[in-house]
């Protein structure tokens, strides 16, 4: 039966994660973005909202539950909400572990699962865009060939989170006419973590180009061994996750242009009271929560075990450009102030601008 | 549980009514569309008895007894999630005849919102039994539209107290021919007791068809919806029995507060949700339909495609088809709320809002998209823009409804933000 009401368990996991990234997120959002760094005590707390491990089942180290998309998108926003960047960086691990979660097979659950649950936050990555404007997750021009029972991979990928200190990466090539995911550790010889890279958005996550050169890898590695990945149902969990942060954000950039506007006085009232303002402001709200209804839908649908490409397609599709609109007219409503750095609504765009490009950047 | 599964039953009677719009609506929706001022009969006899024996109320919440499941468990109310359904599927078939349907419409749901049990009783009886019956609603005035508070149509006691004489000039009023002159129907007609009050003066009052005083003068030529009457009715010392105003009559002479313009802002609760899914019913029968004729001559969507790969044509479908999704999820979220009894003011206007910008920009595309086809009188495509169009202006505009949005998101009243 329809409902939208979150069930009193949902509710919970929001309610705690909102108050995380209220009071631990906020506050070091404008410090973390100029200095290019995240304090580690956010991360350790954040860690210990235990988001990655209720979703991986007792057997594997976690709490046991089962895997819900829906779950996962209700704590995406709220960490979009707090700091786009610092919730890139504690999904990172969830970028290894989900893909294994659904097509490892049982020997890559056991080995690698526990590693990422069972202990305090563990750099594991992923490594799925490249470098270059028609980047194409059905057309990767990083490749796999295989030799007998080794994997040669080379290639080239860009904004890979926290490459610098992962143990693993999971390293998405393309083989023959597919799409696959090769399990690489650290270390292994041809695999380079270049420069820390530079956006104009999430500048508090560090995220690196790799090069792989003829990197060897026993077959063994590729993620699902023979049977292998459908990289289009993997997606699926990157989009709503980042449909989920994008609404986050946005809704973040609502209520302090909302605020902002009730406040700030112009022509001897608060400029809220124009109504080219407050129908901003309205179009603004109806925005977030049609891309949320969008985005608990395809969420839906993906438990459900439907094929959900399309619903998940369009939940992103819309949040990108919702994103984008929100936190452009967030910094409109701050008028010049919406521009200074103090304020964050600038933040906010340079981050919503990337929704568009961060395809396989988080996964619930 | 946040959940998206619809109820059988509602997905039964879809399946019904899109039968209902294939062989019955649109086979005739062009003829209607071109004979603007005819009754199309064909389509009133045939939905008539379902409409009857829902007891005519196809505008109205549910009944207030508690409904259970097979296990004896209370069932959640799906009322207006069925109503949502109901509307969504017949403009999907034409939009025009589904605003011809018989029963108690805008007028219907005034008495619902704003009146005692007696009144329901005494005026929405009639649509449970005999010929087919209509209702109108008529607030709007020819300078009165949007602020419903200027309205300037006078209600005034007579000298025994029996009755109330109503003066003043409406205008397009939906239906307002069939309720007023052409079935045994009513028109709720907003007036107002005490022209000093502003809003507290505002009341309903129930006119009966046929009462001498009130006369349809005009029926409108339409950009759209053609076949829905759309009338100017006079009312000329028109008198009605005092109980015909709605609400408490005690509340009228003790103190002209409250009840009048708030009735008429929860019957817009009940009604704007459903106007928002008309406008989605049209618009999901022009993207439908532009997909399919598409497809027919090779172009295909594809989805989840690396954005540099898509084609222009795709991009505005996926971009259509995913407007269209999140105006349908609001009208959910509305009506849902309204049938857990709870308010929603907010969703009820932000669906409106939401629906009439969709459907408007949905069937617009769609005639782009198809070119001279598209244009072209020989498909529906062109009449559904047409008819679109109006989703966006009555039942409060889109300004309406963003300023009510906007005032409940900053806690405003309408003279702080106005
Ligand atoms: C980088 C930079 C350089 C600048 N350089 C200069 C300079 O060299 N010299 C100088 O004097 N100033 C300068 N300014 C200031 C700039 O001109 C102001 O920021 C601008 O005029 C807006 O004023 P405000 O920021 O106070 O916004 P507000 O006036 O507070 O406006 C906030 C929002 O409300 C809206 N608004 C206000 N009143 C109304 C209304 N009546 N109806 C509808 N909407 C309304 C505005 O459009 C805006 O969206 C600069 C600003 C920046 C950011
Ligand atoms: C086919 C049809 C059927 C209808 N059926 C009914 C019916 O059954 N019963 C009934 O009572 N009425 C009905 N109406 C009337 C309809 O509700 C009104 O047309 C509508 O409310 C707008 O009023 P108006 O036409 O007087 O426009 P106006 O109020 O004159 O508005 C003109 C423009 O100004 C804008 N505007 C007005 N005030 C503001 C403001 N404060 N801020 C910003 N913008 C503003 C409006 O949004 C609009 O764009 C119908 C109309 C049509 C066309």
């Amino acid at each position: 039966m329809i409902s939208f009401t979150p069930s009193e368990e949902q509710q919970l996991i929001i309610d705690t994660v909102r108050r995380y990234a209220s009071d631990r997120m906020r506050p070091a959002a404008y410090e973390a973005d100029e200095k290019r760094t995240i304090p580690q005590d956010i991360i350790a707390r954040g860690w210990d909202l235990g988001l990655l491990p209720s979703a991986i089942p007792e057997q594997y180290g976690g709490f046991g539950e089962t895997h819900q998309a829906l779950t996962g998108v209700l704590a995406a926003e709220e960490l979009g909400y707090g700091d786009l960047s610092m919730a890139l960086y504690l999904m990172t691990p969830n970028l290894f572990a989900i893909p294994i979660l659904h097509y490892g097979t049982e020997e890559q659950k056991q080995k690698w699962l526990p590693r990422l649950v069972e202990g305090g936050f563990a750099p594991y990555t992923a490594a799925l865009i490249e470098p270059r404007w028609s980047f194409d997750p059905h057309a990767l021009h990083t490749v796999a060939e295989r030799e007998g029972n080794v994997y040669e991979i080379s290639g080239h990928k860009a904004l890979v989170p926290l490459a610098a200190d992962a143990q693993a990466f999971l390293v998405y090539a393309r083989e023959g006419e597919t799409t696959q995911a090769f399990i690489i550790e650290r270390g292994t010889e041809g695999l380079a973590v270049l420069e820390r890279e530079s956006f104009m958005g999430i500048r508090a996550l560090p995220t690196y180009e790799l090069r792989l050169d003829d990197v060897h890898v026993p077959a063994s590695c590729r993620l699902g061994g023979e049977q292998g990945i459908d990289i289009d149902h993997l997606m699926n969990y990157s989009r709503v996750a980042l449909a989920a942060l994008a609404v986050g954000v946005a809704r973040g950039a609502f209520e302090y242009a909302r605020d902002y506007a009730k406040q700030r006085e112009a022509f001897g009232k608060p400029i809220a009271q124009n109504q080219s303002i407050a129908f901003m402001l309205a179009e603004m709200a109806i925005e977030v929560e049609a891309a949320r209804l969008m985005t608990y839908e395809a969420a839906w649908h993906i438990d459900k075990e439907h094929n959900a490409v399309q619903q998940a397609a369009l939940a992103k599709a819309y949040a990108d450009e919702m994103a984008l609109m929100v936190t452009d007219r967030a910094v409109q409503i701050l008028g010049g102030h919406g521009y200074i750095r103090e304020h964050p609504v600038e933040r906010w765009l340079r981050n919503g601008r990337g929704f568009s490009t961060f395809l396989g950047l988080a996964m619930v | 549980m946040i959940d998206f599964e619809i109820p059988t039953p509602i997905k039964r009677q879809v399946q019904f009514i899109t039968m209902l719009g294939e062989q019955v609506m649109r086979p005739v929706a062009r003829y209607y569309d071109e004979h603007e001022s005819e009754r199309p009969w064909d389509y009133i006899n045939l939905i008539w008895p379902t409409i009857r024996d829902r007891g005519g109320r196809s505008f109205s919440v549910e009944d207030g007894t508690e409904k259970t499941d097979k296990e004896g468990k209370p069932r959640p109310r799906i009322g207006y999630l069925m109503l949502a359904h109901v509307v969504e599927a017949l403009s999907w078939g034409d939009a025009g005849l589904y605003l011809c349907t018989p029963g108690g419409a805008l007028g219907g749901a005034a008495v619902d919102a704003t009146g005692t049990p007696e009144q329901k009783e005494r005026f929405l009886k009639r649509f449970g039994e005999g010929e087919p019956k209509w209702a109108a609603m008529a607030m709007t005035e020819p300078h009165a539209g949007s602020d419903t508070a200027a309205i300037r149509t006078t209600a005034r006691l007579s000298e025994d107290g029996k009755e109330w004489i109503l003066n003043g000039e409406k205008i397009f009023v939906t239906g307002g021919l069939m309720a007023a002159k052409e079935s045994r129907g009513f028109v709720v007609v907003w007036a107002t007791v005490d022209p000093s009050a502003g809003r507290a003066g505002m009341k309903p009052f129930v006119v009966e068809a046929g009462t001498p005083g009130m006369t349809v003068t005009k029926l409108e030529h339409k950009h759209g919806i053609r076949v829905s009457d759309t009338a100017a009715i006079v009312f000329n010392d028109c008198r009605i029995p005092y109980d015909n105003i709605l609400g408490s009559p005690e509340v009228v002479k003790g103190d002209t507060e409250h009840k009048g313009f708030k009735g008429a802002m929860k019957t817009f609760d009940a009604t704007r949700p459903l106007v928002a899914a008309s406008a989605l019913g049209i618009a999901r029968a022009s993207l439908e339909f532009t997909v399919s004729y598409l497809k027919d001559r090779g172009v295909k969507v594809r989805y989840g495609v690396a954005p540099h790969l898509q084609t222009a044509v795709e991009r505005d479908l996926i971009h259509m088809e995913m407007q269209h999704r999140a105006g349908w999820l609001l009208v959910l979220k509305a009506v849902t709320k309204m049938d857990a009894g709870q308010e929603n003011a907010l969703e009820a206007s932000m669906a409106k809002v939401k629906a009439g910008q969709v459907a408007t920009y949905v069937s617009q595309k769609a005639v782009e998209l198809l070119g001279p086809e598209g244009y072209s009188c020989k498909l529906l495509v062109e009449k559904w823009m047409r008819d679109a169009r109006i989703n966006d202006i009555y039942e409060g505009t889109g300004q309406i409804n963003r300023l009510i949005v906007a005032r409940r998101l900053l806690g405003y009243t309408s003279r702080e933000l106005r």
